[in-house]
């Protein structure tokens, strides 16, 4: 199959390739760039395991193609913060329990960060409704809830994100 | 079972307390920051990629198949078929528990001949990428003969049903009773009254968020395997790979389970797909993945519970419980696996009796084979079908007796004083207190102005509320090797742990226990640090691999911490013992007249020159001037065997509210007060029980696994199978009482899978106490709005002022 060249920041970083045009962005992160925090639980834009940014948006990565995310921004949970420097929403879901397996985790806190920046203050009932294209077979949502609560009163006593992302 | 183990349970002494404590988790900032690395993250250089070619029929005869067209495909290296791995001698994958007569037709990792439900394995490519594989799938010609199938477990039962296997005439695996058959009659005939409930505990799937995933690598040199694979517990893997299916011999092959996302059950069990790329590796020389689409997870993980049941429950009119008879029809799908007979008998059977003092119980279950997805253990595994069905039927009783639902169980709750308890089931109940755990909850729910509301939402008609109960027991912690061995388990269920202290004092524990999301990295450090008095950041802690554990049974049925935890407890204590000895030599005194405090070892009234753990760490390893005949290092071993299962308990309220024009269950509230001993760490627990409850919620209220006649999947996607959301939730009100097992030395029960077997016969009962308002008086699950709104809209047409009083 004839593959097309595409050049996508991920991360903040211009990363080039050349991919087939049916493959899909989360593939792409996970296979080519070898991010492999994004992941796949259903590869029907069920579960939300694959939600990433682009442009600033969530958008679960299964949904797209690599192609369309040419000449666009992508972050991943690989770039929203790292052991050291956590995100106010790594840091909440710690604190919280927000967690078991670890498996919708950074679908999660991709899904949360999108809320927080249009909503900083949510209330319980915004908070689920926002996480209704996410799964967690885990948690019971309870302490998912709980993080999310924990991570607005955080950024909203002036906890930066501490990610590459938040510093540009 | 019969004797009660001796106590050797003590409250912990050491100064500095880790036990008890909500410690954050230390293996979160890895999942946290998207670095874990779960079974498909794994990349080997030079991997090829299998995709499967499933069975779209439930039941077909397999003719000619055609692989010329997608061999002709760049990049495709092989197509398998059943014919290959027959010629190869692979085995049938195995049973690990049998009952007397039990039938066990054959169970190819590839289909031989014939297909029994939609997903079984018809042909496999093996290619370079995993589009091309699976464009190569489709090109597969297979000239499959439709066969009728049947895909209930009481039609399967029926004359002239299809037969699924010609091993088992009339699609019976085994029939199976327990308990006292005439005395129960009797007591039926002394009984004031019976309440009846007939009743179907219909078929979930798992829905682990992690697909399944297999890695293969061979090494002809040395003839050496290894498998990462989405599993429980790798050492099971291992053996019956090796020794039943593939015959490669043990130590050649590794089995290593990265990090897994969620179990439940589903990834305990023996797969195909396991065995195709260990096959496919060695035959192709490269290494060689699967990874499943949830579309596949769909119709080949393992489903859970589908009964179909008939109870009695004779009482008295003060609502005395006389006795208990139940006829079960089991649904165990295709084929036998790995533990499927245990679950719908000794895990179902056996806990009918609950928390109550009933003299006598019958129980018969008939286990049906069909042409659908194998079922097996899902989270709880028998448990949550016993409960939900003696939960209902208690229910069900004190509406029928005019007594509160609170109230007909605490008249019959076995007391404080009588442990250990014998059940006319066969267990012996180690310890337990029921009655504070129903009081805490009922507090904690403001119950007597619950009911209030109720009535008053009833009698304006303005709001239907409902309130269930669950006042469930679990048997966990598997459990007694001995025991479960008469009862036809092939698997021994002690398990193992290793204390490995290092020169500089650090600790390494490799545990055969698995952690899927459990936190094991955290609790059982919690357990090591409390114990050698060392920082928490001392210890780290290792599972999920063949290749450097002992053996082990790896973790399910709620076991890791009652027998993988005491496992760590009986190791350490060897450590100690040998510690001091060390400590003793290099300060010169008795071992006797030595003992530890805050985690340095002195001579007993003597605060000063005491030696700490590094200085014995250190020493033990130098082994410079050790007296004639200690052995160097300190390293130790232990296999821990349990006494008896353990026996968690507790009550559960749900809280709904229907909405009588729409049919909508809405979760209101929920209590969760659970009793599992003392507590390694709180903050875990309770994460535990909030995830179990919300898939008790979710079988209850959402999930459905649904088959047609023949036997197709009608729900075998996310939008199709409803599962729970974050707004089908509340926030969990969860409380404890302590009760703790006298046999283990933790003295620790299990809370893993109480959410989920308590939890779903709480909200069903709650459904049901909502809808008693229009004279409804069972309804099976799932309360979906339309099943909820049209039982009401019967209901009003047959009683037409039921519902407006
Ligand atoms: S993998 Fe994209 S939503 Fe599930
Ligand atoms: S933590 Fe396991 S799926 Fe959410």
């Amino acid at each position: 199959m004839s593959t097309m060249d595409i050049t996508v920041t991920v991360n903040g970083e211009q990363r080039q390739a050349s991919v087939e045009p049916r493959m899909l962005l989360v593939h792409f992160l996970r296979d080519e760039l070898e991010l492999t925090g994004t992941h796949v639980g259903c590869d029907t834009s069920q579960c939300g395991a694959c939600t990433v940014h682009l442009d600033g948006h969530a958008v679960k990565s299964c949904t797209l193609f690599a192609v369309q995310a040419d000449g666009r921004e992508v972050l991943t949970i690989e770039g929203i913060g790292a052991v050291g420097e956590l995100h106010p929403l790594q840091t909440g879901f710690w604190e919280e329990h927000g967690l078991q397996c670890g498996f919708c985790t950074p679908g999660m806190i991709m899904s949360s960060a999108e809320l927080l920046r249009t909503n900083p203050n949510p209330s319980e009932d915004q908070i689920r409704h926002a996480l209704e294209g996410n799964f967690c077979r885990c948690t019971g949502y309870h302490n998912i809830v709980r993080a999310v609560q924990h991570a607005a009163g955080a950024m909203a006593a002036g906890a930066q994100p501490q990610s590459s992302a938040a510093d540009d | 079972m019969t004797e009660l183990p001796d106590s050797n349970y003590k409250e912990p002494t050491s100064p500095q307390k880790f036990m008890g404590k909500a410690i954050k988790r230390v293996e979160d900032p890895r999942f946290l920051t998207g670095t874990g690395h779960y079974t498909d993250d794994i990349n080997l250089h030079g991997q090829l990629h299998a995709a499967m070619l499933r069975s779209p029929y439930a039941h077909a005869k397999i003719g000619a198949i055609d692989a010329s067209a997608a061999l002709a495909v760049k990049g495709v290296r092989a197509v398998l078929t059943g014919q290959d791995l027959a010629d190869a001698g692979v085995g049938s994958i195995p049973t690990g528990w049998l009952l007397p007569d039990l039938k066990v037709p054959p169970h190819p990792a590839i289909a031989h001949g014939e297909v029994n439900y939609v997903g079984d394995i018809v042909a496999v490519v093996i290619a370079d990428t995993r589009a091309i594989a699976e464009d190569a799938v489709a090109l597969i010609d297979v000239d499959l003969q439709p066969l009728p199938a049947v895909s209930l477990g009481s039609q399967a039962l029926a004359d002239g049903a299809v037969e699924v296997h010609p091993e088992a005439p009339g699609n019976v695996a085994f029939q199976w009773q327990i308990g006292d058959k005439d005395a129960t009659d009797a007591h039926f005939a002394q009984a004031d009254r019976v309440v009846t409930l007939k009743l179907r505990n219909h078929r979930l799937v798992p829905n682990a968020i992690e697909p399944r995933a297999s890695l293969a690598q061979y090494q002809a040199a040395g003839d050496e395997y290894t498998l990462w694979t989405t599993s429980q517990n790798p050492h099971i893997h291992r053996l019956l790979l090796a020794a039943f299916v593939l015959g490669i011999p043990e130590n050649k092959l590794r089995v290593i389970s990265p990090d897994v996302g969620g179990g439940f059950g589903s990834k305990i069990f023996q797969y195909p797909e396991e065995v195709i790329v260990l096959f496919a590796a060695k035959r192709l020389k490269r290494p060689v993945k699967w990874s499943a689409r949830r579309s596949e997870a769909f119709v080949t993980d393992m489903q859970g519970r589908d009964h179909e049941s008939e109870a009695e429950l004779a009482l008295m009119n003060d609502g005395r419980m006389m006795g208990l008879r139940v006829k079960t029809i089991a649904n165990l799908g295709a084929y036998l696996t790995t533990f499927a007979p245990a679950v719908p008998t000794y895990l179902y059977g056996t806990l009918l009796n609950g928390v109550y003092k009933f003299p006598a119980i019958h129980a018969e279950v008939t286990g049906v084979f069909t042409n659908t997805v194998p079922v097996d253990a899902y989270r709880g595994a028998g448990r949550p079908e016993a409960t939900y069905l003696l939960e209902r039927i208690v229910s069900k009783a004190a509406a029928e007796l005019g007594l509160d639902a609170s109230e007909i169980r605490r008249r019959n709750f076995i007391q404080p004083d009588e442990f250990p308890y014998q059940t006319p089931v066969a267990l012996v109940y180690d310890s337990g207190n029921y009655e504070p755990a129903l009081d805490k909850a009922l507090g904690m729910v403001n119950y007597t102005q619950l009911r209030q509301e109720q009535a008053e939402g009833r009698r304006t008609g303005q709001k239907y509320i409902g309130i269930g109960f669950s006042t469930y027991l679990e048997a966990c912690g598997l459990a007694p090797s001995a025991l479960v061995g008469q009862l036809g388990a092939q698997a021994g269920q002690w398990e193992s742990a290793v204390v490995r202290v290092m020169p500089t004092g650090k600790v390494e524990v490799l545990t055969g226990s698995h952690s899927h999301g459990q936190g094991h990295e955290t609790t059982f450090a919690q357990i090591v640090a409390e114990e050698l008095q060392i920082p928490m950041e001392d210890v780290s802690i290792i599972h999920g691999d063949t290749g450097k554990m002992p053996f082990g049974w790896g973790t399910y049925g709620s076991r890791s911490a009652a027998v993988g935890g005491s496992a760590l407890k009986m190791a350490l204590g060897k450590v100690k013992a040998k510690a001091t000895k060390i400590a003793a030599h290099l300060l010169e005194a008795a071992p006797e007249d030595v003992e530890q405090v805050d985690g340095s070892f002195r001579v007993k009234g003597v605060p000063e020159g005491g030696k700490s753990f590094f200085d014995v760490a250190l020493m033990a390893h130098l082994a410079h001037n050790f007296p004639e005949g200690m052995e160097p290092g300190l390293e130790e071993q232990y296999m821990y065997d349990p006494k008896n299962f353990v026996y968690p308990f507790g009550t559960h309220i749900a809280v709904v509210e229907v909405d009588a024009d729409t049919g909508k269950v809405k979760l209101r509230q929920y209590v969760a007060v659970d009793d599992c001993g003392p507590i390694i760490n709180p903050m875990i627990a309770e994460g535990q029980v909030h995830g179990g409850i919300a898939q008790g919620y979710g079988q209850a209220v959402l999930e459905e696994t649904v088959y047609d006649e023949d036997g197709n999947l009608l729900s075998g996607t996310f939008m199709e199978y409803a599962m729970p959301r974050a707004e089908d939730m509340v926030q969990i009100q969860v409380g404890h009482t302590v009760t703790p097992s006298p046999h283990n030395p933790l003295g620790v029960k299990g809370i893993g899978e109480a959410g989920t077997i308590s939890s779903t016969a709480a909200v069903a009962n709650a459904v049901v106490d909502a809808l008693e308002a229009f004279g409804i008086h069972h309804l099976d699950m799932p309360y979906t709005p339309e099943k909820v709104w049209r039982a009401i809209q019967d209901a009003r047409k047959s009683q037409p002022q039921a519902a407006d009083d």
